[in-house]
C-alpha cells in the first residue's frame, strides 16, 4: 500500500545520501511520484481493479457463460443487481452474470492494453534507438517505413485483417501489435538523437567505448524515463482500439467479453431499464483509462530532468 | 536626493523543499549619472537583487523592505505601475538577446511597438525615432536593417538591437544583467564602450551585474561585491581594486589570472560556493574564509565603514587583520 | 626525454557540408572551411592554448585531432602514427594515450550512472579483465588525485556542483594515464573561485604526470597564464603562434592585438588608460571566406594586396609566427 508520508521520505532520502549510497534519478524521481497525489491515488486504484479481476472470481456464484434461466428474458425485471441472487452486479439480456462477466473483460482488456504496449515498446525502441544513433541514410530508410506504415489508415486494414482471417484474440494482437509500435519509435528517435549530441556520449566516443555499448550503457538508460511515460500512455490507447473494434462486434468472440463487447451489449438495451448493464462494465472501463492518464501524467512530472 | 535608495532588501523563494532564502538584509544607494557594477558568482544573488526591486521575480518569489527610485517607493507596486516605471524610468536588459526578443517578430515592429505603447506616438514617427536609435548603437544601414528578424542579427548586434530598444523612452536607469557574457571579448570591448558612450550622451545611470572583474575595472564608478544572497563590500571600484578590505573580495581578486601578470599559481578560494538552501546564521562566507573567528558563525555583520564615505565592508575582523 | 614533438598535426583542414534555406534538394551542398590549413607541434609536458572567437573552429579542431569528425585533408602525426590514415578499430589503442575534457561540466557525464562506475569506464574498456579490486583502487587512487574523496564514488553527477563535477571529468581522463588531455574550454562555466581551483589542478596534474595539454578557450587571461605557447585562430586559419609571453608583450597580427587589447584587466587605472583597438564589423561567413587574408574585411592595416593573396603562416622571430603581409 502507497502511503505519502513525506516527512518520512524526507529523512530516508538524507539518511540515503550520508551514508553515501548516491541519490540515483530514479529515486529522485520516485519520490516526485509518490509526492503526485493524482498519481499515486490513480495507481493504487488501478491496482485494486487488477487485484479485483485476480480475487473476484473467488467471489462469484455464477461462471461468466453460465445461463440464469430464471432471468433470460426478463432482465429488466429479475436481472437487477442483489447480493442474494448472486448476481452483484445484474445479469445480460441472456442471464449471464454481469460480475463475472465484467471481470472476465477487465482480464481480457488489461491483457491486451498490457502486453500490446509491452509489444508496441520493446520493437518500437529498439527500432527507434537504432534508427536514431546510426543516423545517416539507415535512419532516413527506416524512418521512411514508419512513415508509409503510418499513412495505412488503421482501423480499415484492422478490420479488414479480422474479417478475412477471423476474430480471435490472436489476430486481434497482430493487428494492433502491427501498428502500435510506430509512434514508440518516432519518439525514440527523437530521444536518442537528442542524447546523441550530449558531451557525455561524446566523451564515451573519444575513450573509444563501442557503439553496441553506448547504445546500452548510455543511451537506452537515459531513454527509460521517456519510454515508461509513454507506455503508460499507450495502453489506454490500445485499450480504446481494442474496444472499439469489440463495440463494432468484430473483437473477442464468445463467450468470452472485453469491456468494449459489454459496453456494446449495454448500450443495446438501454431504454429497457437495465441501465446497470452499461454502466458497470463503463465504470471500470473509464476508470482504469483515467487512472492510466494520470499515471501517465504523473511519470512524465516525476522523470522531468529540469529538476536538477 | 539619490536615484535609487535600498533598504533591508530581502528575496526568498518558497519551494517544494522549503524556503530559499535568495537576498539578505541588502542596504545601498546610487546618485545620478553613476555606472554602478554588482559583482558576485552564481548564488550570490545580484540577479534576484534587481528582479526583485523591479518586481520581476517568479511566482514563487517575495521581496520585502524599501526600494525608492527618485525619492518613491516603487517595491511591491501594482503591476500595471511597475509596468509604466519599467519602460519609461528604468529599463533592462539580459544575457541572452535571443530570449528577450519575440523570433517572430520584426526588429521593426517590436520597437515600435514600445513607443506607441508607452508615449502614444504615431506609427511613422516611432519608426523614425526607431530607426535614429538603431543608429546612435551603431548598426550598420539601420533603416533597411530594422525590417529583418532577430535571428538575422549576429550575437553582438542582437545585444545592441537590446540596448536600442530599452533606451527608446529615455530610462533614467538602465540595469544590465550580465549583458556580455555571452559574447566574445571584441564584442564584449565594443558593447562596453557603446554603453559608456551611451551613458554621456543620454545621462542615464547603469546598474552592470556582472562576474567579470575586468569588465568591473573598466566600466564602473562604484561596486557593490554580493556573496550568499548579502554584501561584503561596497564602494569607489578605484578604492576596493587598490585594496579590497573584505575577505571575500580580496580572494577574488586574487583568484583572477591577469592578462598583464606572470604569477605561477593562482591563489585560489577554497570550498563550494554556498547551498542556499539553508540560510546561513551568520556570515555566509565564513565557512570558506581563513579570517573566520567563532562570531563570523553565528552573526550576520552589518556594513561598517571601511574607510572613508563611501566605502563599507561587512566583516567582523577588523581591516587591519586583513590588509 | 627525447626532444621530439609527441603531436604534430600538419595541414588540417576540416570542411563541413551546408544547405541554405530554399535549395532545392538537388543542389550541391556548399563547404563551411571550419579548419583552413592548421599546423603545429607539442612536446611532451607542453601546453598549447588555443584561443579564438566564436567560428574560429577551434573546437572542431580538436574533434578532429581525436577523430570526433572527419578531417578532409592533413595529417594528425602522434607518436610518429599519422591517425588519420588508420582505421576506426586501428585508432581505438591510440585512444588510450589521448583524452578530453569538456565545457559543460555536467552535461560530459552520464546521469544514470555514479562517479565511480564513470571514472572507471575507460579502463573497463581498454582493459575488461581487470580485476575488480584493481579497479576500484585505481578510481579511488585518481580521484584522491583530483581531490575528490573516496565515500563519494557512489554518487550521482547531478549531486555534485560545477566544480566538482569537472574534477569528475579530469579524474575519468587521468584514469588510462594519457600522455595529452585535449581541454575544450574546461572552465568557461565555472565560477571564478573555482575557474583558479580546476587550473591549478590541472598544471599540478600536468607537472606530476608529464602531461602535454591543449586547452581551448576564449577568455586569454586563463590561457595564458597556463600554456607554453599560444595559436590564435580567426574563421578557421591560423593566425599567429607564440610563447604565452611574446603573444602578451609582442603580437604581430593586427587581430592578435585588438584581441589582446579588447582583454578586460581587472586594474581600474590599467583600463582607464588603455589604448582600446576595436574593431568594426561582423565576422564573415565561413561559407563564403573573404579572399586572400580571411581578416581583411576588419583589419585597419588592409590594403590591396590583401584582397589578393593570402598572407604566408612564417616564423618572424624565435618560436613565433604570423599570417600577414603588414605585420609588426
Amino acid at each position: 500500500m502507497i502511503v505519502a508520508n513525506k516527512g518520512k521520505i524526507k529523512t530516508m532520502a538524507e539518511n540515503l545520501s550520508e551514508s553515501g549510497a548516491g541519490r540515483s534519478l530514479w529515486k529522485d524521481a520516485r519520490m516526485r511520484f509518490i509526492q503526485n497525489k493524482a498519481a499515486t491515488i490513480s495507481l493504487f486504484i488501478l491496482l485494486s481493479i487488477v487485484l479485483f479481476s485476480f480475487i473476484g472470481p473467488y467471489f462469484a456464484v455464477w461462471s461468466y457463460e453460465q445461463i440464469d434461466w430464471n432471468a433470460m428474458g426478463s432482465a429488466a425485471r429479475v436481472g437487477m443487481p442483489s447480493i442474494e441472487s448472486g448476481h452483484y452486479f445484474g445479469t445480460d439480456d441472456l442471464g449471464r452474470d454481469l460480475y463475472s462477466r465484467v471481470i472476465q473483460g477487465t482480464q481480457i482488456s488489461l491483457m491486451v492494453g498490457v502486453l500490446g504496449a509491452t509489444v508496441a515498446v520493446i520493437v518500437g525502441t529498439l527500432y527507434g534507438a537504432t534508427s536514431g544513433y546510426l543516423g545517416g541514410k539507415t535512419d532516413q530508410i527506416m524512418m521512411r517505413i514508419v512513415d508509409i506504415l503510418m499513412s495505412i489508415p488503421y482501423m480499415f486494414v484492422l478490420i479488414l485483417l479480422l474479417v478475412v482471417f477471423g476474430r480471435s484474440i490472436g489476430m486481434l494482437f497482430i493487428g494492433i501489435g502491427l501498428l502500435s509500435w510506430l509512434d514508440m519509435s518516432r519518439i525514440v528517435r527523437g530521444q536518442t538523437l537528442n542524447l546523441k549530441n550530449k558531451e557525455f556520449i561524446e566523451a564515451a566516443r573519444v575513450t573509444g567505448v563501442s557503439d553496441f555499448k553506448i547504445i546500452t550503457r548510455h543511451i537506452v538508460p537515459n531513454l527509460l524515463g521517456i519510454v515508461a511515460v509513454y507506455a503508460t500512455l499507450l495502453v489506454p490507447g490500445i485499450i480504446l482500439a481494442e474496444s472499439f473494434i469489440s463495440f463494432l462486434g468484430l473483437g473477442v468472440q464468445e463467450p468470452s467479453t472485453s469491456w468494449g463487447a459489454l459496453i456494446k451489449e449495454g448500450a443495446g438495451t438501454i431504454s429497457y431499464d437495465t441501465e446497470w448493464q452499461l454502466l458497470f462494465p463503463l465504470a471500470f472501463f473509464v476508470v482504469s483509462l483515467f487512472c492510466f492518464y494520470f499515471i501517465g501524467d504523473g511519470l512524465r512530472d516525476a522523470l522531468d530532468p529540469k529538476e536538477r | 536626493m539619490s536615484l535609487i535608495d535600498v533598504k533591508n532588501l530581502k528575496v526568498e523563494f518558497e519551494t517544494a523543499d522549503g524556503i530559499v532564502s535568495a537576498v539578505n538584509n541588502v542596504n545601498f544607494s546610487m546618485d545620478e549619472g553613476k555606472i554602478l557594477a554588482i559583482v558576485g558568482e552564481s548564488g550570490s544573488g545580484k540577479s534576484q537583487t534587481v528582479f526583485g526591486m523591479t518586481g520581476l521575480l517568479d511566482h514563487n518569489g517575495s521581496a520585502t523592505g524599501s526600494v525608492k527610485f527618485e525619492g518613491e517607493e516603487i517595491l511591491n507596486l501594482s503591476n500595471q505601475k511597475l509596468n509604466q516605471i519599467r519602460a519609461e524610468k528604468i529599463a533592462m536588459i539580459f544575457q541572452d538577446p535571443m530570449t528577450s526578443l519575440n523570433p517572430y517578430v520584426r526588429v521593426s515592429k517590436q520597437m515600435t511597438e514600445v513607443l506607441i505603447h508607452h508615449q502614444g506616438v504615431s506609427k511613422s514617427d516611432a519608426l523614425k525615432q526607431s530607426i535614429s536609435m538603431l543608429d546612435a548603437v551603431r548598426i550598420p544601414d539601420a533603416s533597411n536593417r530594422i525590417r529583418m528578424y532577430p535571428h538575422e542579427f549576429s550575437g553582438g548586434m542582437r545585444q545592441r538591437v537590446m540596448i536600442a530598444m530599452s533606451l527608446l523612452c529615455r530610462p533614467k536607469l538602465l540595469i544590465a544583467d550580465e549583458p556580455t557574457t555571452a559574447l566574445d571579448v571584441t564584442v564584449q570591448a565594443q558593447i562596453m564602450k557603446l554603453l559608456a558612450d551611451l551613458q554621456k550622451d543620454f545621462g542615464m545611470s547603469i546598474i552592470l551585474i556582472t562576474h567579470d572583474l575586468g569588465v568591473v575595472a573598466g566600466s564602473s564608478d562604484d561596486m557593490l561585491v554580493m556573496y550568499g544572497g548579502e554584501i561584503m563590500e561596497i564602494g569607489k571600484t578605484e578604492n576596493i581594486y587598490a585594496s579590497p578590505t573584505h575577505p571575500y573580495t580580496q580572494g577574488l581578486m586574487s583568484a583572477v589570472p591577469r592578462l598583464d601578470d606572470s604569477e605561477e599559481r593562482l591563489v585560489t578560494i577554497p570550498g563550494n560556493p554556498p547551498n542556499m538552501m539553508k540560510a546561513p546564521e551568520g556570515c555566509p562566507f565564513a565557512p570558506r574564509c581563513k579570517y573566520s573567528i567563532d562570531k563570523c558563525n553565528s552573526e550576520s555583520p552589518i556594513l561598517v565603514k571601511a574607510s572613508n564615505d563611501d566605502h563599507f565592508r561587512a566583516c567582523h575582523v577588523s581591516k587591519e587583520k586583513i590588509l | 626525454m627525447n626532444n621530439q614533438p609527441i603531436l604534430e598535426v600538419k595541414n588540417l583542414k576540416v570542411n563541413f557540408d551546408v544547405s541554405s534555406e530554399g535549395d532545392m534538394p538537388w543542389t550541391k551542398a556548399k563547404k563551411l572551411q571550419a579548419v583552413n590549413d592548421i599546423s603545429f607541434s607539442l612536446n611532451a609536458g607542453e601546453t598549447l592554448g588555443v584561443v579564438g572567437e566564436s567560428g574560429c573552429g577551434k573546437s572542431t579542431l580538436a574533434r578532429a585531432i581525436v577523430k570526433m569528425v572527419p578531417a578532409e585533408a592533413g595529417e594528425v602525426i602522434w607518436l610518429g602514427n599519422d591517425l588519420l590514415g588508420l582505421s576506426h578499430s586501428e585508432t581505438r589503442p591510440y585512444r588510450k594515450q589521448i583524452q578530453m575534457i569538456f565545457q559543460d561540466p555536467l552535461a560530459s557525464l552520464n546521469p544514470r550512472m555514479n562517479i565511480g562506475e564513470i571514472i572507471a569506464e575507460p579502463l573497463r574498456t581498454h582493459y575488461p579483465k581487470t580485476p575488480e579490486a584493481d579497479v576500484q583502487a585505481r578510481v579511488i587512487d585518481v580521484m584522491n588525485k583530483v581531490g575528490l574523496l573516496d565515500n563519494l564514488m557512489n554518487r550521482y553527477p547531478h549531486e555534485f556542483s560545477g566544480g566538482q563535477c569537472q574534477r569528475i571529468g579530469i579524474a575519468r581522463a587521468l584514469i588510462l594515464k594519457p600522455k595529452l588531455i585535449i581541454c575544450d574550454e574546461p572552465v568557461s562555466a565555472l565560477d571564478v573561485s573555482i575557474q583558479a581551483q580546476v587550473v591549478n589542478l590541472l598544471m599540478d596534474l600536468q607537472e606530476e604526470m608529464e602531461l602535454a595539454l591543449i586547452f581551448i578557450a576564449h577568455d586569454l587571461s586563463v590561457v595564458k597564464h597556463i600554456s607554453t605557447k599560444i595559436m590564435v585562430l580567426y574563421l578557421g586559419n591560423m593566425v599567429e603562434l607564440a610563447k604565452s609571453d611574446d603573444i602578451y608583450k609582442s603580437p604581430s597580427h593586427p587581430y592578435t592585438q585588438a584581441l589582446i587589447s579588447a582583454v578586460p584587466i581587472p586594474d581600474p587605472n590599467v583600463e582607464k588608460n588603455k589604448d582600446l583597438i576595436l574593431i568594426e564589423g561582423d565576422l564573415p561567413s565561413p561559407i563564403n571566406p573573404p579572399s586572400g587574408c580571411v581578416f581583411r574585411t576588419r583589419c585597419q592595416k588592409a590594403q590591396e594586396v590583401c584582397a589578393l593573396e593570402k598572407p604566408e603562416f612564417k616564423g618572424i622571430a624565435q618560436d613565433h609566427s604570423v599570417a600577414c603581409h603588414f605585420h609588426d
